[in-house]
């Protein structure tokens, strides 16, 4: 490689760095994006220079290519909802996989051009990253696509569990190393496709037992395995800035899964190995409520309570997206902070269906990011709070996970709404959450329920404080 | 006749000088093949790039972990555009020499890529974009 090409990818890896760097900060965030855009722009200008040949065809093929993705991108990130962004991430994850699988195969067929030997005698290190890097590139296309479809509704969200399911896994994985090895002793085009086969389907086996709640562990991991693609790609190619780069997304997915199994209090493995909150939930819905007295409230008194209390912390949780209740939401702070109320958002590292989810809905809604906190940041304030305004979320303020080790969430980090003088419960039912556990707190004597949809009960609420004004 | 015969001498040696300068070339050639040859075949890239691989891993998580909770998602779909940097691998297949099953397989992963970069860098924009801080007209009101 020319000492000017390596140069130039070494500042696009570092424009990439740069990029995630910006993240660390709201402020510094679309600097960030702008180090990103560039750095791509490096990387794709300095690989037209090194081209193997550099003809008419090329340049068309590149041209319309990259046109015909880049419209096709370009549309679905300007008329996506937000509230999907879940399933896009996956359907993205998805192609990234699928171009590595299609890359490797451009290697395998005309390996002269990658300089990684002769069709027929491919250099048995470059067949080994090339099997790495088709078998996760595959894994990650069929995995993110079971798992957008999950995302997008289009396919049940509850784990799909049949006998025998983790010895087939493991037999397939055990397969595949078999494969690989073939491939390298006989240079079999028969073998490279059977190992893409097999990855396929073993991707697509992963992801259909892991639950729908789980999914921002699987969308993580998903991430991860992308940028572990790309890094198998790299070495194929002899091209550090694919390693960098595939070894920096790699890492992020890897944390970014770590966060959330951290903040549903499970291992890695117990989410892989899926069948969490299966049927439970059905079961529990049937009102297990029956004997135990609890407080119920109209509108009009959520909206007296609130408009005397002097602080506020609402906690947002998938409830609150499905329900598109984000902006009513805002507009109930709003009354309120001109009332004088301090208003904050509380939000639950696992809330919504991706890391991070719940913050970009509440920032569509133009709720300032500054008045948004993280569970740890918060969560001594309840003890201060006189409202705490629970809409669409469960789970994650059970107090059960710390007093009762019998509970299958013991454990889990969750969000001391209890603590606050007034807890105002959004729900639709007295229902368990996803988990299948009845919540401790319905049936405190400060929790007051709020039944019906979230958006409707706020935009009711926002009604009954203007209409008192 | 001396002087003829040292210019004969002299020409001999000369030649003779020449041709062990040839052979001088074509030995270093023949290293410079070897090394080469030897770089091609992937030691001493493993090498080099694992080197590379393990220091970006490290450069990674420290800088992942220094994103803010509230960005977890703008990175997700930062890194997912970023990763699509293997296009770079796609555009060496549409430049073959020779068209043929390659040259397909390198267009579709140019499309599928492109899909990623443009999506994913866009998607990112439009939620960084609304990222807003407290207005202090309304610090004001209160």
């Amino acid at each position: 490689m020319l000492i000017a090409t390596s140069l130039a990818y070494l500042a696009a890896a570092v424009c990439f760095i740069m990029a995630l760097r910006g993240l660390s900060s709201p402020e510094t965030a679309r600097t960030g994006n702008a180090y990103g855009i560039a750095g791509m722009a490096i990387a794709i200008i300095t690989s037209l220079f090194v081209l193997p040949q550099f003809s008419v065809l090329a340049a068309v093929l590149i041209i319309v290519g990259i046109a015909i993705g880049g419209a096709a991108g370009a549309h679905i990130a300007r008329t996506i909802k937000m509230t999907s962004l879940p399933q896009l991430v996956a359907a993205f994850h998805s192609l990234v996989g699928l171009a590595a699988v299609f890359i490797a195969a451009a290697a395998f067929y005309a390996p002269e051009e990658y300089r990684i030997g002769t069709d027929g005698d491919i250099h048995v290190g470059s067949l080994i990253e090339m099997s790495l890097g088709i078998a996760i590139g595959a894994i990650t296309f069929t995995g993110s696509l079971v798992a957008f479809l999950k995302l997008d509704g289009r396919m049940s969200g509850k784990p799909l569990v049949f006998p025998m399911q983790h010895p087939l896994n493991a037999a397939l994985a055990a397969g595949l190393v078999l494969l690989i090895l073939l491939l390298c002793t006989t240079q079999s085009a028969f073998f490279f496709w059977l190992i893409i086969l097999v990855s396929l389907g073993l991707g697509f086996l992963l992801i259909l037992p892991i639950g729908g709640a789980d999914m921002p562990v699987v969308v993580s991991m998903l991430n991860s395995y992308s940028g572990w693609a790309a890094c198998g790609i790299g070495f194929t190619l002899q091209n550090p800035l694919l390693i960098i780069t595939g070894a920096l997304v790699g890492s992020s997915g890897a944390i970014l899964s770590y966060i959330m199994c951290k903040g549903m209090n499970r291992s890695i493995f117990n989410v892989i190995l899926g069948g969490f909150g299966g049927d439970a939930a059905a079961g529990a819905a049937a009102g297990p409520a029956g004997d135990r007295s609890f407080k119920s409230g109209s509108a009009d008194d959520a909206a007296f309570i609130m408009k005397n209390a002097s602080s506020v912390i609402v906690v947002p949780g998938y409830g609150m997206a499905v329900a598109q209740a984000q902006h009513a939401v805002r507009e109930m702070a709003d009354i309120l902070k001109k009332e004088g109320v301090d208003v904050k958002y509380a939000i639950h590292p696992v809330a919504g269906r991706m890391p991070g989810h719940m913050n970009v809905l509440l920032a569509e809604a133009n709720v300032p990011y500054d008045e948004v906190f993280e569970l740890e940041e918060i969560n001594r304030d309840f003890g201060q709070a006189d409202v705490a305004y629970v809409i669409g979320a469960n789970d994650v303020t059970n107090p059960a996970a710390k007093t009762d080790p019998s509970s299958p969430i013991y454990g889990m980090p969750i969000l001391d709404v209890e603590k606050a003088k007034t807890v105002l419960f959004i729900k639709r039912s007295m229902g368990a959450g996803y988990a299948g556990v009845e919540n401790e707190l319905f049936f405190r004597p400060n929790t007051m329920m709020l039944f019906g949809d979230a958006k409707k009960v706020t935009e009711e609420i926002v009604k009954a404080m203007s209409g008192g004004h | 006749m001396d002087a003829q015969n040292y210019a004969k001498n002299a020409a001999d040696l000369a030649t003779n000088a020449q041709k062990l300068a040839e052979q001088a070339a074509n030995v270093a050639n023949q290293a410079t093949q070897i090394a080469t040859d030897q770089a091609q075949q992937g030691m001493p890239f493993i090498v080099t790039g694992l080197t590379v691989f393990v220091l970006a891993v490290f450069v990674g998580y420290y800088v992942v972990w220094r994103v803010t909770p509230a960005l977890h998602s703008p990175l997700m779909s930062v890194t997912n555009a970023v990763s699509s940097v293997i296009i770079v691998g796609a555009l060496i297949a549409t430049g073959a020499h020779h068209f043929g099953f390659s040259m397909v397989m390198g267009f579709l992963a140019v499309i599928l890529a492109s899909v990623n970069i443009f999506g994913g860098f866009m998607v990112t924009q439009r939620m960084l974009a609304m990222y807003k801080k407290k207005a202090p007209a309304q610090g004001a009101k209160k």
